[in-house]
Order: C-alpha cells, then structure tokens, then sequence
C-alpha cells in the first residue's frame, strides 16, 4: 500500500508533459543518424511530427524554443528487446509452445522502469516474452509514454510478433530431475530436453499451422461454393503461426550458438516463413553468410559473455563481424538496468571492431526500427518522422554524457532539471508517509 | 581507417639492440604522460628499468640494448585497477563446476583467493585488454542467501599477467572479505517465499553475536600465541586473523546499507580494526562517520538499478559523488567476472553524474592502490613504482578510446583474448 501511494507521488510529481503546438529545438549538434550531423542545427516540431531540420529554422508564432546549445540531439533510442512493463512473470512455461499468450494483454503502464529508461533516452521498445519455450507467447512494440494507458503505450501500427527460443532456455525444463526443481516449478519434466527436440517442437507447430490454415481455406471455399460446412474449431495457439506463415507475424528468437541459428533458418526455409530477428545470437558472427541470405537480422548484447556455456564462445566482435559482412544488426538490452544506457552499448562496438560513430548510433535507432518495421516513422531525425528525440549534455557515444530531456510525439516525458526539482517535495511527502507507517518504535541500534 | 593504420604506424616500436621478448626493461617516448598524481606532461619518456619506473622526463637518451617505443601522438596512463572482482575464481557462471567462490562455512579466513586463481582464465586476457593491470579477487560473490556467509577468505590482489598464480600475485592477501550480517527478509533460495520479519531479525542478532564471538576468539588465538602457552596448538582458522587484529590487513565489510554502514563501522570502533566498505548502495548519514576515521569504500557497480522503487532514478549513478563530497575516498569494483573489464565505464558513468573526472581516474589507479595497501608500488607514473602503464589513443574510461599498448611490471603483454581470436578467424569466413 505505501509503495502504491509512493508511486501515485511520484507519477503526478513527473508527468508534466506538456501537449506544445510547436516545439523548436535549436543550436544543438543535430546527430540526424540517416543524415549526417548537423553542427548548430535546429529541429521543428509539429503535430507530433518533425516539420523540419536544418540550419537556420525560424519559429512559428507560440511554439517552445529549447535552447540546446552545446548539447547533442539524437532520435530516441529503441531496444528491440525488452521485458520492462511486463506485469508478473515474462514466461508462461508450462508449455513447449505458448503461442497462444500475448504480452499485450499484461502490459503496467506503471512499471517504474518505463521512466527509467526514458531518462536515459530510450523511446521504443520491443517488448517480449521470455524464453521458456521453444515456441513463446506474442509480442508487442510500445512506445514509453509513461503516465499513460497501456493501450496509449502501444505503437500504432508496428506489426506484432512472437518469441522463439533456442538452446539451453527452452531445453531447460526437459533435463532436470524433478527432485532438484525449485519450489513452485511443475514436478514433471517437460519435453524438449534437448536442441534436437527444440527443432522437433518447432516444425511440429508449423506441420500443424499449416494443416490448420488448409482446413480453413477448404472450409472458406466450399463457403464460397455456396455451401453451409461447419467451421474449424478456432486454435488460439495455431492462428499466430499462421500469421508468422502469412508473413503477418514476426518470429524474435532467441539464440546463442551457430548450430541452433542455421537449424532455425533451415526450419523457416522448409515452413515457408521468414526469421525476422534473431535475438542475442551471440555466435552469429559464425553464420553471418546463411543469416544474410535468408534476411534475417541479428540484435545482440554489446559485450556479454561467459555466463553460461552457450555463452562462452561470443565475442564482443559479433557486432562489427556482422556489420561487416551485410547483416543488420541492432544492440539491445534485455535489462531494465541496460536499457538505461543504451548509447554507452552502441559505443562499444567503436572499441571492439571499430566502427564508426553513424554506425554505433544506428545499432539503438535505425537499425532496431528497421528490424521492427517502424523505421519509416522513428529511428532518425527526419522531416515526416515521429518527434521522438533525446537531448544530451554530451555525444551520447561519450561516457561522460547523459541525457537531459527526452520527447515522444513532440511531447516531453523527461526533463532532468523538473526532476530534480520535484525531488525535495517528494522526499517531503514520501518522509511524512513513511513516519506514519512506522509510527511504532524504532529499532534498537546495535550495542 | 586511415587514421587507425597511421596510429598503427606510430605504435610499432624499434629495438636498440638484441633484448629478449619478455624483457621487462623498455623507454616510452614521446608521450603525453599522465601520471595521475600531478599535472599531464607532453612530450615526455618514461624509462622503465628491471619492471620499475626509473626515470620521467622530457629527452631520455636510449641506453644500450634497451627497447625503445615511439608513443608520439599517444597518452600513457597508470594501468587500471579493478578492487573487486571475481576474475580467475570463476569461468562459467552458470557452472557450478567451474566456479569456486563461496565455500561452505560462517568463518573461513584462513581461505586464499590467490592460490585458486586460474592463471589460465580466458577473463584475463579479456579483462586487461581494456586496460586493466591487476585486479582483486574475492573468494565471496557477495550473494547474501540466508545469510549464509560471513567470512569468506583472504581477497588477492593479482596482476594480470604471469605464468603461475605465485607470480601473478601482488599482495596475495589484500583484503579479508566479509559479508555483514544484516536483516534481509530475501527468500532462503530461489522460488521460495521471503521471510517473516521476526525470523530474519533474529538470524540478524545471532549473527552479528557469533561473529563478536569469532573476535574474541581469535583475540585468545593471539595472546595465547604471543604467550606461546605449553599446551598451545596450531589453528588454521584463528590464526589467519591475526593479520586483521594487528590492524595490517583491512576487512573488506559488504554493507550495502546505511544501517549496515553503521554498524560495520561500530563494529570496526569496537574491534579496533581497519575496514574498508565494500559495495554500498547507499550513503544515508554515514559520509561523517567514513570520513572522520579515514575508512575508504569500493563502490559496486553504477550500471545498476536503484533499490527501491521510489529511489531517484540516478541514484546509483551519483552515489560515487555523495561519498566524495562527503570527504570519503573512493574507489571501484565491479564484484563479477564477464565485465570486470568494464570498471572503467562504472566511474566514467559517475562522472557524468557528479565524480569529477580526475577523481574518477584517480579511483581507478592511485586510490585503489593506496586503500589495498600498495601505493608505493602501483597505481601512478612515479619513479620507483612499478610499470604497469597503458598506451591509450584517447581517455582510457571512454568506450571510443582503443588501448594500444599495455605494460605490466616493464614487460609488454598481448592485449589478444579469446574474443579478437574468434574476430580475425572469423572475418576470414568465406
């Protein structure tokens, strides 16, 4: 209850955003991502929308004029994977394909995580299920409007997808003995166990997907024929297959090693669908070339390693490998701390495999939109596109930076100066809250 | 590109002379120097000797037989120093085999991180190639499962480099590693409940009891040693206190509370030994009580989560400055292994909120060394101290900047790992 109250504090304290006409941002180094950088640029906002970039931009009458001088602005970064905002558990893992559960449905606009992430730039994140089962639940792309609704968090038409997973995640539950289970896990043991068996429930799922579909389609013609049959039954676990068939749906799935990566494909090729991302995919470096031709995409860690054995063989070259072999490729955070920083990720690659600072940038905003299919509305700074930005007081590829005031839609959800400015009244209110809680005696000190 | 290939042009070093590859005596020229412990110097050599800073200055003339490398357009740096990490203890995390961290048992100081320190740890290679010279190693992930640890052994402080644990080591036994009671109503294990209040109060009592208890033993250990008592015998255990009560080894007291700082610190006045505080997550009103007894800290990671949830949301990010403003000296660990490598980017993080950046540096070189008891040796470019430098292209703290060169005791060591080994064989992949 009091964390409740706390939390009301605080959202009425930083939801300020203000609903501008217009919004122009000037003298800033204007970090474009798709078109260069522009030193001491301006960028107008309206309707949302970014109406203009460039140089000399003057305002229109009533709009807001930010200042930026000596700050950089970049479009609002993208994690294309996420499990920030997900109420309760991100895995439903009773089942080997959980194709019929939808990350859309548990989404808390509340998660103070959300906030978080904005004040470190972040604007869009794909939002996942975890990785439990070979076939996981649906996905969702949001957008980080805090202080709204769930349905407001929802990226007007970004395509939905789902989750895959691959190695030792899914497998997981089919090799440990039910008398080392932790409490609360089902007793029984839960087929796959091996990646073998992850393949067999992959292309099993299809076999049937694609059984389903032509039942439909035999039962729509004879419909057609003017007949009266009755209808399939409805599977809810098939019908988002059918949409990854129908090219509908995008598969995000979750990978580590070479082997899994190649099989996943190969599967995708025999099924007749498309891998959209392959997620972490830290031995991608090794199959660049399928990946390529089969175009998929890759989003991976900037660094991690060796947390586990499938880990073991990544490099934190996997980017620049990628890049330079013609593979899209974006760096995501999988974290509600790493989402923080997303630009001190993309710097990374700088260091391991030297690419340059457009290509860094791109990994957390044009490519990821790019990998969503949102890249026509985010991702760079365009006249036409979304008026997400993130202002910092530095390059963001530097790691003395840090952003100050962030923007969806021309709208202002972060600005570090109103937060801490609402810092003291809030440590006010949040102090008297809690003496009523603990109105009993305080604890003895030691000794 | 170009410009990568003419810094490479610059960094390959000429030879005066036929020297053995692992020569441990070399002059750098031409560098901007930091020294850390004065102003940054242009233009100017550092001549290392047998593995010690013999001479700075701006013209070194090259004596015989001794290699020379040309660092013009470079910066050369004090090598880093992680204060705490995991690094050779533990492989694969996931795999308990491969882990030795965390033995069983309340009280095991007579245990050494040093003599389980892999030296052939694919992390050492990964770790010093962005610019780390030598870590600590605790014997203790710090995980705080029901309490189950207090004294986890002896923290090694190890260079990086070496062909045996013995050679790598610096001062084997830096620091006595101690994880504090506190009241945690955490879960016993993964997937169970958490605990009533009451129960985690009481575990908390007895805990801080036994571990009084373990003092005072230890206290008896010592007199009746020092009284060599005819019916004395040898223990193990006792017996690796006795470095901490004489006050030579500091503890290293996990509190990640401000009720945990206070205490720690009311138990260091009581015992009458020096602590350092290890991995805060918060200052509260503890930076006077630090400060007027000159007990320094080694902060965890910034990139981590505040904890709670109505914490500001920068909270980890400042909390190096809040120890700095309050006059207490810093400096950093990262308490892992997959990104020990990273400590750099934790203090430039709490630059961006708050740390000067001199200080950040400072924390990360000559700080470390003067709170693990090794600052006449380490953590500067001093005459006298050792030679582990690194040649940088930039600030060795940006992600941006490459480390080109690195030096560790005077002898150059490769700054290849297992990860630039995948890179070049795998670019090459038809």
């Amino acid at each position: 209850m009091r964390r409740i109250c706390v939390l009301a504090l605080l959202l009425s304290a930083i939801v300020g955003n203000s609903a501008a006409e217009a919004l122009l941002i000037r003298n800033a180094t204007v970090l474009t991502v798709t078109k260069g950088t522009i030193p001491n640029g301006s960028v107008l906002v309206e309707d949302g929308k970014i109406a203009a970039v460039g140089e000399n931009l003057s305002a229109p009458a009533g709009a807001t004029i930010v200042d930026a001088s000596g700050k950089y602005l970049m479009p609002g970064m993208i994690d294309c994977h996420s499990h920030t905002a997900i109420e309760g558990g991100v895995n439903e893992g009773t089942v080997s394909d959980s194709s019929m559960v939808n990350i859309e449905d548990v989404l808390d606009p509340m998660d103070i995580n959300i906030y978080r992430a904005l004040a470190g730039g972040l604007t869009v994140s794909n939002v996942l299920h975890g990785s439990a089962n070979a076939i996981g639940g649906q996905t969702v792309v949001v957008k980080l409007r805090w202080g709204k609704t769930a349905q407001d968090m929802l990226f007007a038409g970004a395509k939905p997808g789902i989750k895959f997973a691959l190695g030792e995640n899914p497998k997981r539950q089919g090799y440990v003995p039910p008398s080392v289970l932790p409490p609360g896990r089902p007793a029984a043991r839960r087929y796959p166990g091996t990646r073998m068996g992850v393949e067999d429930v992959i292309r099993e799922s299809f076999m049937e997907a694609k059984n389903y579909r032509e039942d439909w389609q035999a039962y729509r013609a004879r419909v057609a024929r003017g007949e009266h049959p009755l209808p399939p039954r409805k599977d809810l676990r098939l019908e988002p297959l059918v949409e990854v068939l129908e090219g509908k749906r995008y598969v995000h799935a979750h990978c580590y090693r070479s082997d899994e990566i190649l099989m996943l494909l190969r599967v995708a090729d025999e099924m007749g669908f498309k891998i959209r991302t392959l997620q972490h995919a830290l031995e991608a470096y090794k199959v660049a070339r399928e990946i390529a031709e089969h175009g998929a995409s890759v989003s991976t860690f900037s660094d991690w390693w060796s947390y586990k054995i499938e880990a073991y063989d990544a490099t934190p070259y996997n980017v620049a490998i990628l890049t330079r072999k013609g593979v899209l490729v974006s760096v995501n955070s999988d974290s509600d701390e790493l989402q923080r920083h997303l630009n001190l990720e993309a710097a990374k690659s700088m260091r391991y495999g030297g690419l340059s600072e457009a290509e860094a940038l791109a990994l957390v905003t044009i490519n990821p939109a790019k990998q969503l299919a949102i890249d026509d509305k985010v991702g760079s700074i365009e006249a036409g596109k979304s008026a997400d930005l993130a202002l910092f007081d530095g390059h963001p590829l530097s790691n003395y930076s840090k952003a100050l005031r962030v923007w969806i839609d021309g709208h202002e959800y972060f600005d570090r100066d109103k937060d801490l400015e609402t810092r003291p009244d809030f440590e006010r209110k949040k102090k008297a809250l809690e003496d009523k809680d603990n109105g009993g005696p305080r604890l003895p000190t030691r000794r | 590109m170009k410009q990568l290939c003419v810094v490479a042009a610059l960094v390959c070093s000429t030879r005066v002379g036929a020297q053995p590859v692992d020569s441990n005596s070399v002059l750098i020229r031409n560098a901007t120097v930091h020294p850390v412990t004065g102003p940054e110097i242009q233009n100017t050599s550092v001549l290392i000797l047998d593995g010690r800073i013999a001479e700075i200055g701006p013209k070194l003339a090259p004596k015989a037989s001794i290699r020379i490398v040309d660092a013009r357009g470079l910066h050369l740096y004090p090598g880093l120093i992680n204060a705490a990490t995991n690094v050779g203890l533990s492989e694969i995390q996931a795999l308990r085999d491969t882990v030795d961290l965390d033995e069983l048992g309340l009280f095991n100081p007579e245990l050494r991180a040093a003599s389980a320190f892999n030296p052939s740890s694919e992390h050492i290679e990964v770790t010093r190639a962005a610019g780390i010279t030598s870590v600590v190693s605790l014997p203790g992930s710090g995980s705080r499962r029901a309490g189950a640890l207090l004294i986890t052994g002896q923290g090694a402080l190890m260079h990086l480099d070496g062909w045996t644990w013995e050679e790598m080591a610096v001062k084997p036994g830096a620091v006595m590693d101690l994880v504090f009671p506190e009241i945690n109503t955490g879960p016993a294990q993964a997937g169970a409940p958490p605990r009533p209040y009451k129960d985690a109060l009481q575990q908390y009592t007895d805990r801080l009891q036994e571990l009084g208890e373990f003092f005072e033993q230890a206290r008896r250990y010592q007199k009746a040693m020092a009284a060599r008592a005819p019916d004395f015998r040898r223990d193990l255990r006792l017996e690796a206190m006795i470095p901490v009560l004489e006050g030579l080894q500091p503890i290293a007291i996990r509190a990640e509370r401000e009720r945990s700082i206070r205490d720690a610190v009311a138990f260091a006045d009581e015992e009458k030994v020096k602590i350092i505080i290890v991995d805060p997550r918060e200052i509260g009103g503890t930076g006077p009580l630090l400060k007027e007894r000159h007990i320094p800290v080694i902060l965890g990671r910034a990139f981590q989560l505040p904890m709670r949830d109505d914490d500001p949301y920068d909270a980890p990010y400042t909390l190096a400055a809040q120890f700095y403003r309050a006059g207490v000296k810093v400096c950093f660990g990262t308490f892992d292994v997959q990104f020990a490598r990273n400590v750099g980017f934790e203090a430039a993080q709490a630059a961006a909120f708050g740390l000067p950046r001199d200080v950040a540096l400072r924390a990360l070189t000559i700080n470390s060394a003067e709170i693990l008891g090794v600052g006449d040796r380490l953590g500067s470019i001093e005459k006298g101290k050792l030679g582990d430098l690194i040649l940088t292209d930039g600030d060795p703290l940006e992600a941006r900047t490459n480390i080109k060169q690195m030096f560790i005791a005077g002898r150059e060591v490769s700054l290849e790992s297992r990860h630039t080994r995948e890179y070049e064989k795998w670019m090459k992949r038809p």
